[in-house]
C-alpha cells in the first residue's frame, strides 16, 4: 500500500457536457491515499456528474481521470498509458488506470472504486447478508469456476463461500446490523440502509470509496454514528474516501480535503477550515455575488 | 366509517346500481355477440335471427354475478384484508411444508405404478402420455423460463422459439446423421443455448416492454424461418418418421430383439410411454436441480440482484452483459432439452407446434405459479396442462349441453377466468414469497411486496 498522502485519484480538466448544458467544466482536483475528500456545492452545481464520471457511469466529454493503486505507484507512465490508448497499465506491484477509458462494472472489478449511490439502491427482495455477498461477486465467481465447479459441487466454492459469509458478518458487526443479517434489505429503517449501502460497497474491497450524499435523511445521532464510521473505514482500513455532502457537520468535521463546486466549476479547493471562510464559497452558497457577502453577513447576522 | 372502525354493513342500494350497471354492459355487449344471430336459409341465403332468451340469461346471469360479488364476496374479501395479520404458522402447516416436496417426488416416481394399478395396461397410456408426460413437458419448459423470467426479471415473450431449436436440432441431427437421441439431447441443449446467447446480444440494452417485444419477434422469425426453409424443415407439412429413443440401444417395438422379447413379456406400447416419463421426469429434475444449485451461486444471486436493481449491480462490478447472457443460455438449454424430448416422443414436429400460444402458455404458467418458485410454477404448470387434459374426459357435459358440446373448445375462456381470479386472490402468482438463498442464523421467507419484478 503506498504510503498516505500520495496522489490516488488525479482528475484532470474533467468536462462534461450534455448537449449545450455544461455541467462540469474544467474541473481539476486531487484524491490522496488515506484522505477524506469531500466534494461540495450548492444543489445542481455538477457534483454527482462528477461521481457518475469517475465510477464511470457517464463517459466525459473531456478529461482525463488517472487512479492509481498498488506499489510502487506508477504516476510516472500516466503520458505512456494516455499515449497507448490502453485502459490500463500494470507495472510491478503497481497499476494505473484511465478511468474514462473503462466500463463502470470494471472500475468497481478493476480500478478497485466503489460507489453509492443519492437515493439508496440496495436489492430490497433480498436478504441483509445475500446484498453483502452479491458484492463479492467477482471473487465467488472465480471459486465456483464461473459457475461450472460450482454447479458440480466442488469444495472450493463452499470454503470461498464461507469465507465471504465471514466478511459480511465483521461488516454486519461494524454497522451494527448482525441481529438483521437474515431480513430483507427492504425492511430496514433508512438510516441502516444508508450504513448497508457503505458495507456493500466496503465488501467490493475499495481503494477508494466514493459516497454520494451518505448523510442525507439522517438525524443527527445518525449523522454522528456515520462520521465514526467513515472514519474507523479510513484509518482502520486504510481507504480514502470521496464523498458528496450537504451535511457541514459530516463535512467539517470529518474531512481532510475539501473541494467547491459551482456550476460545474470549481471555486475553492483545500483545507476545511480554509474553504468554510473563503469568500466566494459563502458567496455561492448564500447566492450573492463575491462582493456583497460582507453585506449579506452582516444582515443575517453571521 | 366515522370512527375508523371496519363497516360491517352492506350498502344494498349501491349493490344493486353495479349489478344493473354491469347488466347493462353485458347487454350491450352480448347483444351483437349473441343477441343477433345469422344461419343459412333454405334458398341458401343468410337470414337474421335473435336469440333473446339466450341473451336474457346471459345477462341475467352477470347482473345476479355481480350483486352476489358486491353483497357476499367483497364484505367477505374485506374482512379478509382486515384480518391478515400474518396467522401464526401452525404446526401442521409447517409439517405440511416440510414434506411437501418429497411427497411429491415419491408420487411423480410412483405416479406409472399407480396409474397401471388403476387403470390396467390398457387404459393407463393415455394417463402416462397426456397427463404425465405433458404436464412434465410444461413443468420443465416453466422451470426454465423461470430462470430467465422470475431470477432475472427479463420478460421473454419467445421462449417457444429456443424449444423448436431444440426439437428441429434433434429432429435434423437423427434423420441426417443417424445420431442417438442420448448424444442428441446434450448438442440440442447447447445449440439452444447458442441461440439464446444470440438474441441476447441484441436486447441487452432493452427493459421492459421494448425486451419483450423484441423477444417476441424473435420467437416469430424462427417460427417463420421453420416454415419457409421447406428444403431442410419441410415447411408446414412437418418432419415425420423422427427416430424414437431406446432403451439403451434396445428398441421398444414387437420385434424380437425389442424391448419387451428381450425382457420376456408382453408386447405393449406402455413400455415406452412409461420410459419416456421417466426420462422427461429426470429431466425436469434436472432442471430443477440446477436451478436450486445456481440460485446458490453468484451468478444465480447475480440474476436475482439484476432483478432487483440493475444499476446497484453494475456498482458492484458485476458484469451485467454476461450475467443476462447466462440467464438467457441457461433457460435456452433447458428449453432445447425439452424440446429434443418433444420430438423424440412425438416422432413428428411441424410449425404448428411452436406458435406464439406455446409462449404465451409456458409464460403464464410461471406467472401464474409466481415467478422464481419453482413449487408454484409446478403447481400451476399441472393445473394449466393438466386443465386441458381433463377437459377432454368431460364427456358428461354433452348429456346437458348437446352432443355438439365440446368443452375443450371453452379452454381458452375458462384460463381467462381462472387467469382473472387468481390475479385478484394472489396478484403475485400462487407461491410470491422469495427463499433467501443463504442465511446467517434463520431462514426466514421474505414478503411479495418487498421483491422486485424486474424491468426488463
Amino acid at each position: 500500500m503506498a504510503p498516505s498522502g500520495d496522489t490516488l485519484l488525479r482528475v484532470e480538466h474533467l468536462t462534461m457536457r450534455f448537449g449545450g448544458l455544461v455541467a462540469v467544466d474544467n474541473l481539476s482536483f486531487d484524491v490522496r491515499q488515506g484522505h477524506i475528500t469531500a466534494l461540495i456545492g450548492p444543489n445542481g452545481a455538477g457534483k454527482t456528474t462528477v461521481f457518475n464520471c469517475i465510477t464511470g457511469f457517464y463517459k466525459p466529454s473531456e478529461g482525463r481521470l488517472g487512479l492509481c493503486h498498488g506499489d510502487p505507484a506508477i504516476w510516472n507512465e500516466l503520458e505512456a498509458l494516455t499515449d497507448s490508448g490502453k485502459r490500463s497499465i500494470t507495472h510491478g506491484g503497481g497499476a494505473l488506470y484511465q478511468l474514462e477509458r473503462l466500463p463502470d462494472f470494471l472500475v468497481t472489478q478493476q480500478a478497485r472504486v466503489a460507489r453509492t449511490f443519492q437515493n439508496i439502491r440496495l436489492f430490497p427482495g433480498m436478504t441483509v447478508l445475500e446484498n453483502l455477498l452479491v458484492a463479492q461477486h467477482n471473487r465467488l465467481m472465480l471459486a465456483s469456476g464461473y459457475t461450472l465447479l460450482g454447479v458440480l459441487g466442488f469444495p472450493s466454492y463452499a470454503t470461498a463461500e464461507r469465507a465471504a459469509v465471514e466478511k459480511a458478518r465483521v461488516w454486519l458487526d461494524g454497522i451494527g446490523l448482525l441481529s438483521r443479517a437474515d431480513d430483507p434489505a427492504g425492511d430496514l429503517p433508512y438510516g441502516a440502509q444508508r450504513r448497508l449501502e457503505i458495507a456493500r460497497a466496503m465488501c467490493t474491497e475499495p481503494v477508494l470509496l466514493c459516497l454520494d450524499e451518505p448523510a442525507a435523511g439522517l438525524n443527527p445521532r445518525e449523522s454522528a454514528e456515520l462520521n465514526v464510521l467513515l472514519l474507523a473505514i479510513r484509518d482502520e482500513h486504510a481507504i480514502s474516501i470521496l464523498l458528496i455532502e450537504h451535511d457541514m457537520s459530516v463535512v467539517m468535521e470529518i474531512s481532510d480535503h475539501v473541494v467547491v463546486l459551482d456550476y460545474g466549476v470549481k471555486i475553492a479547493d483545500g483545507a476545511p477550515e480554509a474553504v468554510r471562510n473563503d469568500v466566494k464559497v459563502i458567496a455561492a452558497y448564500l447566492g450573492v455575488a463575491d462582493e456583497d457577502v460582507a453585506k449579506v453577513e452582516a444582515e443575517v447576522s453571521l | 366509517m366515522q370512527d375508523g372502525a371496519p363497516d360491517k354493513r352492506v350498502d344494498v342500494a349501491r349493490a344493486l346500481r353495479d349489478a344493473g350497471f354491469t347488466a347493462l354492459l353485458a347487454f350491450g355487449l352480448f347483444l351483437p355477440l349473441i343477441g343477433f344471430q345469422t344461419v343459412t336459409g333454405i334458398r341458401n341465403d343468410l337470414v337474421l335471427t335473435t336469440r333473446w332468451p339466450l341473451l336474457f340469461a346471459i345477462v341475467a346471469i352477470v347482473g345476479a354475478g355481480r350483486l352476489a360479488y358486491a353483497l357476499v364476496f367483497e364484505p367477505w374479501l374485506k374482512q379478509r384484508t382486515l384480518r391478515r395479520v400474518q396467522p401464526p404458522p401452525s404446526a401442521w402447516r409447517a409439517l405440511a411444508s416440510k414434506w411437501f416436496v418429497p411427497f411429491a417426488i415419491g408420487f411423480v416416481i410412483a405416479y406409472p405404478a399407480i396409474v397401471v394399478a388403476t387403470a390396467g395396461f390398457g387404459g393407463a397410456v393415455k394417463w402416462v402420455d397426456n397427463f404425465g408426460i405433458q404436464i412434465l413437458i410444461y413443468v420443465m419448459l416453466g422451470w426454465g423460463l423461470n430462470i430467465v423470467v422470475g431470477l432475472a426479471g427479463l420478460l421473454d415473450l419467445g421462449y417457444v422459439a429456443f424449444y423448436a431449436v431444440g426439437a428441429y436440432s434433434y429432429t435434423l441431427l437423427a434423420k441426417t446423421f443417424g445420431l442417438a437421441f442420448w448424444i442428441l439431447l446434450p448438442l440440442a441443449g447447447i445449440l439452444s443455448s447458442f441461440w439464446g446467447i444470440l438474441l441476447g446480444f441484441p436486447v441487452l440494452r432493452l427493459r421492459g416492454d421494448y425486451l419483450a417485444i423484441v423477444t417476441l419477434a424473435f420467437g416469430e422469425i424462427i417460427r417463420i424461418i421453420i416454415i419457409n426453409w421447406v428444403d431442410l424443415t419441410n415447411g408446414y407439412a412437418g418432419i415425420s418418421g423422427i427416430p424414437r429413443p431406446t432403451f439403451f440401444g434396445i428398441p421398444f417395438n414387437a420385434n424380437e430383439d425389442g424391448f419387451a422379447a428381450v425382457f420376456g413379456l408382453e408386447f405393449t406400447p406402455l413400455y415406452r410411454t412409461i420410459f419416456l416419463y421417466y426420462v422427461i421426469l429426470a429431466l425436469a429434475l434436472l432442471t430443477a436441480f440446477v436451478t436450486m444449485r445456481l440460485r446458490r451461486l453468484p451468478v444465480g444471486r447475480a440474476w436475482e440482484a439484476l432483478r432487483e436493481d440493475e444499476i446497484a449491480c453494475r456498482s458492484l462490478g458485476i458484469n451485467t452483459t454476461n450475467t443476462k447472457l447466462t440467464a438467457f443460455a441457461m433457460g435456452a438449454m433447458f428449453a432445447g432439452f425439452a424440446g429434443s424430448f418433444f420430438a423424440a416422443r412425438q416422432g413428428f414436429i411441424s410449425p404448428e407446434s411452436f406458435t406464439f400460444l406455446e409462449s404465451a402458455t409456458i409464460l403464464s404458467i410461471v406467472v401464474l405459479g409466481g415467478m422464481g418458485s419453482q413449487i408454484g410454477v409446478a403447481i400451476a404448470a399441472i393445473a394449466m396442462i393438466g386443465g386441458t387434459e381433463i377437459m377432454r374426459e368431460l364427456d358428461f357435459l354433452k348429456k346437458i349441453f348437446g352432443p355438439t358440446f365440446d368443452p375443450t373448445q371453452y379452454r381458452m375462456l375458462l384460463f381467462g377466468f381462472a387467469m382473472v381470479l387468481i390475479m385478484i386472490w394472489r396478484p403475485r402468482g400462487l407461491i410470491s414469497t422469495r427463499d433467501p438463498s443463504v442465511f446467517l442464523k434463520k431462514r426466514k421467507t421474505i414478503a411479495a411486496d418487498l421483491i422486485k419484478e424486474g424491468h426488463g
